[in-house]
């Protein structure tokens, strides 16, 4: 019997396949395309500079956010223009705008990855049970996903907040009860498939408990579609929750939201334009530092998906 | 039909497998993937199972390790009545019945290292997991591949390595008899043979029986000690494997061994098998082969024909060489 | 074939049953004091009785689903105590034409944007324009459409007087010019991209690379091959969208000051009026499965696979 030199065994098979979380070069590899990739790094720098500011709010922030500054209105009690003093300038209470976009960021970010994480939970759990145990319950739970996907996902986030009530909290539950449903639907999906290779069939020819096939087999296979999902979520859900602070329904008063500020920018764009812009810029790219760490994301660990309409 | 022995270790009668499928609101119809088959296979033995796609020997593999569940018929191990089982006795029955897979790359977790994929099949023996790490080492030597191979994952080996991996979790359980369903049609054909040679090794070894599924019948050829040829979910021939190759009767046999390429049958006549196999959802009246048979009579378009044993002791379901039997036998008693 | 058809309407059925079922759940189940809902906060303890007893709140959670059944299908989808009485129904009549010109508009623009560009940037792959439309998908991708709407006013309809600033008028058209753009543009943007990819694939495909060799002129290829795929999944997303937008898009709809649906629910939030949300989400989910609907129809049509596939 012929046995292979190791050296033959690295030679092989350096896979042009979706790469192994887990494979001894995938770290290696996955930093190497990173910086070939000079978009995917810039987003990821923004996301990581986000978070720095999310978390570490009170240090950054030159000011209070919630403080009305006397000298942050001009004699007629106008909004005062970005200057050495006020970076970004002040609203019409005379608040330092940056400091607000900084505690803006915390909501949006918290709200953000708090509301994805908790749609993703229900969501996978949802689509993995009904994909692997199939018949009456897939049909069942898919039907009652369809139907909550009927509606267009503002207004039902909209409804559920007037009935609830506004506050952070509600605008978490609200939008992670709008957005399991995508990840229900596509995770059923994949487990559809996913139960049929032949590796699940072999585990269940080898006596392998379906608990345990879910856990070993099925879950790791899922992880990069959450993952991106994941990542397009929480862009997703800072877009809603910055509409429906826009909409006066998100997160209460007085807190800072860049939803709420671009709706009072809103009304003094002929006076002060820098009100309605800066919170605007800061929502656009950041919704856009996740979009595009979520594309480089589905190339590296799921290319196959890049062209179905997510 | 020979009475199954004590020593039989896998008994098959009469297996049925049809496949309900439903035409809209139309009535729905039934695809007979297996139709009426029965085998044995004796300790320590192979029989192979020859025959082209849509024969139904996938879903007779498929069958016996319940990943289908049989329409009818009963299925036997070492004596004991295992078709339909449930639960907890399903489990320890899937153990002694293992399958190693046609495609070497899907038939192993791609997310898995080798070592977690063997061990999974040890911790179903119920090995302690300190013990797991001696017990892989131990199973890739057993099929020639070097200990290195543990920490590896499935797309870093070749298609061969990938083959003997599965052959290791399938020897990991300690079964009775493993199931080969084009284990190596995947293969290039110098690993073939390293894969043949080490599937026979393990044989003498562990007297484990196998059942070897294959279009290919030099490889049968090579590995089987009885041979059924099946047809449309049918068996239209049974015997040794001596006796098939050296003397095929039914028609079906003859054409696929004169299709094998061999060095001696230089000038020898082809049988040309002319059109393709039917659809199993609705095979022909009578014998399903009528269609492309040089030999067909009427009564081959009206009855089907059953398993009956020849004078050889051979077993072959024709009404052609069951006549010509009559004929010899009615000749000698003359 | 007319199996099929017969069994996706029943579908269809179930779900606008089930969405029913799902907002008679938020507006009477879901909230502490449903009937104080319905009769808004103004309202009187008497007043909120007289409802409770109308609405039959003492009465079982069943006899409430069927009466509210029975209300619905009677076209009785309340009465608002926002707007002094007037009954949901009649309003969102009333505002549903608007709300249809402008999700026309939208699609019109998500069809006239994003198709060209995608096909432009797959024939030029790589080059400025692809990149430029590349960009440019993506600020539409995340641009919030209400800050996309308030800068496009701030710029060409404040600062330069080119359109409308808000509103609705003689002709509509005109006025909805900047709404519909706004609506469309995120869709436009999304489609560019996916037609650009779709398109790349196809103009790789072996057969297109055929037809080259066979001489065919580049625009016949382009109409009669590239097209036909590119646009199959486009065309069942546009139905999504048009069932989405007719739902009332509420936010550019109140930013415009246009009376449709979405401005509807748009004010009846501030006024926390119950009756009125509930009423246009009902009516915007019935939308969306019914378009739905005829997306999957259409698709039949359109894809001869599926054709066949349904046909059995």
């Amino acid at each position: 019997m012929i046995n292979l030199p190791e050296s033959e065994l690295n030679a092989a098979f350096v896979g042009s396949e979706p790469m192994v979380l887990g494979e001894p070069n995938f770290w290696r590899r996955a930093g190497r395309s990173l910086l070939h990739d000079p978009i995917a790094v810039c987003s990821f720098a923004f996301i990581a500079l986000l978070a720095v500011a999310a978390v570490f709010a009170p240090l950054i922030a030159p000011f209070n956010p919630l403080h009305e500054f006397s000298n942050g209105l001009s004699f007629q009690g106008a909004p005062v223009a970005p200057n050495g003093h006020f970076l970004l300038g002040t609203d019409a209470s005379g608040r330092d705008v940056l400091s607000r976009l900084i505690y803006g960021a915390r909501v949006s970010l918290m709200v953000g990855v708090v509301a994805t994480g908790l749609a993703s939970l229900i969501g996978v759990v949802i689509g993995t049970v009904s994909g692997y145990v199939g018949g009456v319950t897939e049909s069942i739970l898919m039907r009652f996903t369809d139907m909550v996907l009927s509606f267009p996902i503002l207004l039902f986030c909209v409804a559920l907040i007037a009935v609830t009530g506004p506050s952070t909290r509600n605008v978490v539950l609200v939008i992670a009860f709008a957005y399991w449903t995508y990840l229900a639907r596509v995770v059923r999906g994949q487990v559809l498939s996913l139960k049929e290779r032949e590796f699940v069939t072999a585990a269940r020819t080898l006596g392998v408990g379906h608990l345990k096939i879910i856990r070993k087999h099925i879950m790791p296979h899922l992880l990069p579609t959450i993952i991106v999902y994941g990542t397009l979520g929480v862009a997703t859900s800072i877009l809603i929750e910055a509409s429906l602070s826009f909409l006066g329904i998100g997160v209460p008063l007085p807190q800072a939201s860049w939803g709420e500020m671009i709706s009072e920018g809103q009304q003094y764009f002929q006076v002060a334009p820098w009100l309605l812009i800066a919170p605007g810029v800061v929502l656009i790219l950041t919704v856009l530092a996740f979009n595009l760490a979520g594309d480089w994301l589905t190339d590296l660990l799921d290319p196959a998906s890049r062209d179905m309409g997510r | 039909m020979t009475s199954p022995t004590s020593t039989t270790l896998v008994d098959v009668r009469d297996l049925n497998v049809y496949f309900r499928v439903r035409r809209g609101l139309a009535a729905s119809r039934s695809i007979k993937a297996v139709d009426g088959v029965s085998f044995e296979l004796s300790p320590g033995q192979t029989l192979g199972i020859a025959g082209e796609s849509g024969s139904g020997k996938s879903t007779v593999a498929r069958t016996l390790v319940q990943i289908i569940r049989p329409t009818a018929g009963t299925i036997s191990l070492d004596g004991e009545v295992v078709t339909n089982l449930k639960g907890s006795r399903l489990r320890q029955y899937r153990r002694r019945m293992q399958m190693v897979y046609q495609d070497p790359y899907d038939s192993l977790d791609p997310r898995m290292m080798i070592r977690e994929a063997i061990g999974e099949a040890l911790a179903v023996r119920g090995l302690a997991k300190s013990q797991h790490k001696d017990e892989v080492h131990q199973l890739l030597h057993r099929v020639n591949l070097p200990a290195s191979v543990a920490t590896r994952y499935p797309g870093q080996l070749s298609g061969g390595q990938r083959q003997r991996v599965s052959i290791a979790r399938a020897l990991a359980v300690k079964p009775e008899v493993i199931i080969c369903d084009e284990a190596v049609a995947a293969l290039d054909v110098s690993i073939r043979a390293q894969v043949l040679n080490l599937l026979k090794d393990i044989q003498r070894d562990t007297g484990v029986g196998y059942l070897f599924i294959s279009h290919d019948l030099s490889t049968l050829r090579f590995m089987a000690d009885h041979v059924a040829v099946m047809y449309v979910g049918r068996i239209v021939e049974y015997g040794t494997s001596d006796e098939v190759f050296a003397n095929p009767l039914h028609p079906y046999t003859r054409a696929l061994i004169s299709a094998v390429p061999s060095v001696t049958s230089r000038g020898q006549l082809r049988l040309k098998l002319s059109g393709e196999p039917p659809d199993p959802g609705n095979p022909p009246s009578g014998c399903p082969f009528n269609p492309r048979c040089p030999e067909a009579i009427d009564e081959c378009r009206r009855e089907r024909p059953e398993l009956l044993m020849t004078s050889s002791g051979q077993r072959v379901a024709c009404h052609v060489v069951s006549a010509r039997q009559h004929r010899e036998s009615a000749k000698e008693s003359a | 074939m007319t199996g099929w058809l017969v069994r996706r309407t029943l579908q269809m059925l179930l779900v606008v049953f089930g969405v029913v079922t799902l907002a008679f759940v938020f507006a009477y189940i879901v909230p502490a004091n449903p009937a104080r809902m319905v009769a808004g906060p103004q309202a009187s303890p008497a007043a909120v009785a007289s409802i409770a007893r109308q609405l039959g709140l003492d009465r079982s959670v069943w006899s409430q689903y069927l009466s509210f059944i029975g209300r619905l299908l009677h076209g009785n989808l309340g009465v608002s105590f926002a707007l002094e009485g007037r009954t949901v129904a009649s309003e969102i009549r009333g505002a549903l034409p608007y709300t249809a010109v402008l999700a026309v508009g939208g699609i019109i623009w998500e069809i006239v944007i994003g198709i060209p560009a995608g096909i432009i940037a797959a024939y030029r792959p790589k080059s400025f324009i692809d990149r430029f439309a590349t960009i440019g998908a993506l600020c539409g991708l995340s641009a919030p459409p209400f800050w996309l709407g308030l800068m496009l006013i701030y710029f060409l309809a404040y600062k330069v007087s080119l359109f409308p600033i808000n509103g609705v008028g003689h002709p509509l058209i005109w006025y909805m010019i900047l709404p519909s753009f706004t609506l469309g543009i995120g869709g436009a943007a999304f489609y560019s991209r996916m037609v650009r990819t779709t398109v790349l694939q196809v103009l790789s495909s072996p057969f297109v690379e055929f037809a080259r060799l066979k001489g065919m002129p580049e625009r016949t290829i382009l109409f009669r091959h590239v097209m036909r795929h590119a646009l199959t999944p486009v065309i069942t997303m546009l139905g999504m969208d048009l069932g989405y937008f007719l739902g009332g898009v509420l936010i550019i709809e109140s930013i415009f000051g246009i009376p449709g649906v979405g401005q509807l629910a748009y004010n009846s939030i501030s006024t926390l009026d119950v009756p009125m949300i509930t009423g246009t989400v009902l009516v915007a989910a019935v939308f969306m499965v019914v378009m739905s609907f005829v997306v999957d129809v259409t698709y039949t049509f359109i894809d001869p696979r599926v054709r066949l596939k349904r046909a059995k």
